[in-house]
């Protein structure tokens, strides 16, 4: 914010940041950072915290980021105990140090979820959410020959709810929030996402199971219902994707259990 | 835990509204008993799914308790919570307390073997709930659980829409609404019984 006298007010911040080495027990860290202005970024200020451990010699804070525009996912940080800090709706990159007090200590750490290992600091190996989306994130297209996007008819209301899924940027919030470290909401997304479109409708049961199954073996936990995830996704994903992800998965198994063979049953009539 | 649980907050709402005979007297809830073990094929039908339902429910629930807890990995130091209520994260705990409030239950009335002075009472339920509930502390430990039991239902009835994929953003305030209205129609009605007792209502 700009002062009266036309310069821009800065913070003096009290950092206590996560600093830990890979499969090693991790701990706080205490720093003092000054003049941070409060229209830098969060990892802005993480930034400046960073270039002022260069300068003294010491080891720098690991920490994932890549567009710094919210739309790329790759950011993380709990911030006070919330994932991507105390603004609904925004991830850390697009949080600015306005939100914060002059004098505050901010606490600092990784996601915490048994399926995101920490690799260094603050940055977490998300891999898990790859194998999930590996196993049924995907319709089958011939690439090539791509066919005319318009040759399939979209009604609005499905293209819009499968829009909304489609916001979520796989960044981990709703695991690192959840007090059961569930990835339902993720895994809920991207199910929406693809079972409503007419595209995503060959591999529609095959998905939901398999990326149930993917979930479940990644070690995420189960969803109870706290909500924690939607209060804090960057996107603001609702629980209503996780209904969907429950009756499409009770759909497929059902469908499963009584699919044909194709093949007579032996005995009997 | 929503399949097991429905069944469970099924049961529940049976067994509150046939309570509710005591306030019609002595013959009313006697006679009420005496229908209930008159058919011992549907009794035991009953019990037999209710038996099932309870340790699958208490099962899945251990089940999903040490999974939750392992997977979260110790959480972060700051625990920041935004929305998740009272009872959805003690429904563990208040688990716990019903389990122990039903095992004390049916040693209570069904086996009659504690707090009731050695007295049998035979068919007459009627009395030997006025003689129960007569024991003060007895009765506070059925009230305060069927205040936990109040707060189970109320997570517990609006998780099973959401689980069964029943559940939107528009309906969700509704359905927890609901949730809550269930489980304080479910607590004050059992409750009603010994603060009747206590209060002299009843003799």
């Amino acid at each position: 914010m700009v002062q009266d006298n036309g310069k821009e007010e800065t913070l003096a911040l009290k950092l206590r940041v996560w600093r830990q080495r890979r499969g090693q027990p991790g701990a706080f860290e205490e720093h003092s950072l000054a003049a941070v202005p409060t229209s830098a970024s969060f990892l802005e200020m993480m930034d400046m915290l960073n270039e002022q451990l260069i300068k003294a010699g010491k080891d720098t804070f690991a920490f994932d980021h890549d567009c710094r525009e919210g739309i790329c996912g790759m950011c993380s940080m709990t911030i006070n105990g919330m994932p991507h800090g105390p603004i609904p709706g925004v991830t850390t990159c697009q949080l600015h140090m306005r939100n914060f007090r002059d004098g505050e200590t901010i606490t600092v750490e990784p996601w915490r979820a048994r399926a995101f290992p920490v690799l260094k600091d603050l940055a977490v190996d998300r891999s898990a959410f790859d194998k999930v989306i590996q196993s049924g994130g995907f319709i089958t297209v011939r690439t090539g020959s791509a066919p005319e996007a318009n040759n399939i008819p979209v009604p609005k209301p499905v293209a819009d709810e499968a829009m909304d899924a489609a916001e979520c940027i796989g960044c981990g919030a709703c695991v690192a929030s959840c007090k059961n470290g569930s990835a339902m909401l993720f895994v809920g997304a991207k199910i929406n996402h693809l079972n409503i479109l007419p595209q995503g409708q060959a591999e529609r049961d095959r998905r939901t199971l398999a990326m149930v199954k993917t979930m479940d073996e990644a070690g995420f936990g189960n969803c109870t219902n706290y909500g924690e995830c939607q209060a804090h996704c960057p996107k603001s994903i609702t629980l209503d994707v996780i209904a969907k992800l429950n009756r499409d998965y009770l759909r497929a198994r059902v469908k499963e259990f009584f699919s044909s063979t194709g093949k007579p049953s032996k005995g009997g009539d | 835990m929503a399949l097991t649980g429905l069944v469970l907050a099924g049961f529940v709402l049976g067994h509150m509204t046939g309570n509710l005979l005591m306030f019609k007297g002595p013959e009313a809830i006697n006679a009420y008993a005496a229908w209930l073990h008159a058919n011992k094929g549907l009794l035991w039908g009953a019990r037999a799914v209710l038996i099932i339902s309870v340790f699958a429910h208490i099962w899945v629930g251990i089940q999903l308790a040490l999974e939750n807890r392992a997977s979260r990995d110790g959480g972060p130091a700051a625990d920041a919570t935004r929305r998740a209520t009272i009872a959805s994260r003690t429904m563990p705990y208040s688990g716990v307390v019903i389990l122990g409030f039903v095992v004390f239950h049916l040693l209570h009335y069904t086996f009659r073997t504690v707090a009731l002075g050695g007295v049998t009472f035979g068919d007459d339920v009627y009395k030997m709930l006025i003689a129960g509930f007569s024991n003060k502390l007895v009765s506070y430990f059925y009230i305060v659980s069927m205040l936990l039991l109040c707060l189970h239902l109320s997570h517990g009835v609006s998780s099973v829409f959401q689980t069964l994929g029943l559940r939107n953003e528009r309906w969700r305030a509704r359905l927890d609404g609901l949730a809550l209205a269930y489980a304080w129609i479910i607590a004050l009605g059992f409750i009603s019984i010994p603060l009747a007792v206590l209060t002299g209502c009843l003799k």
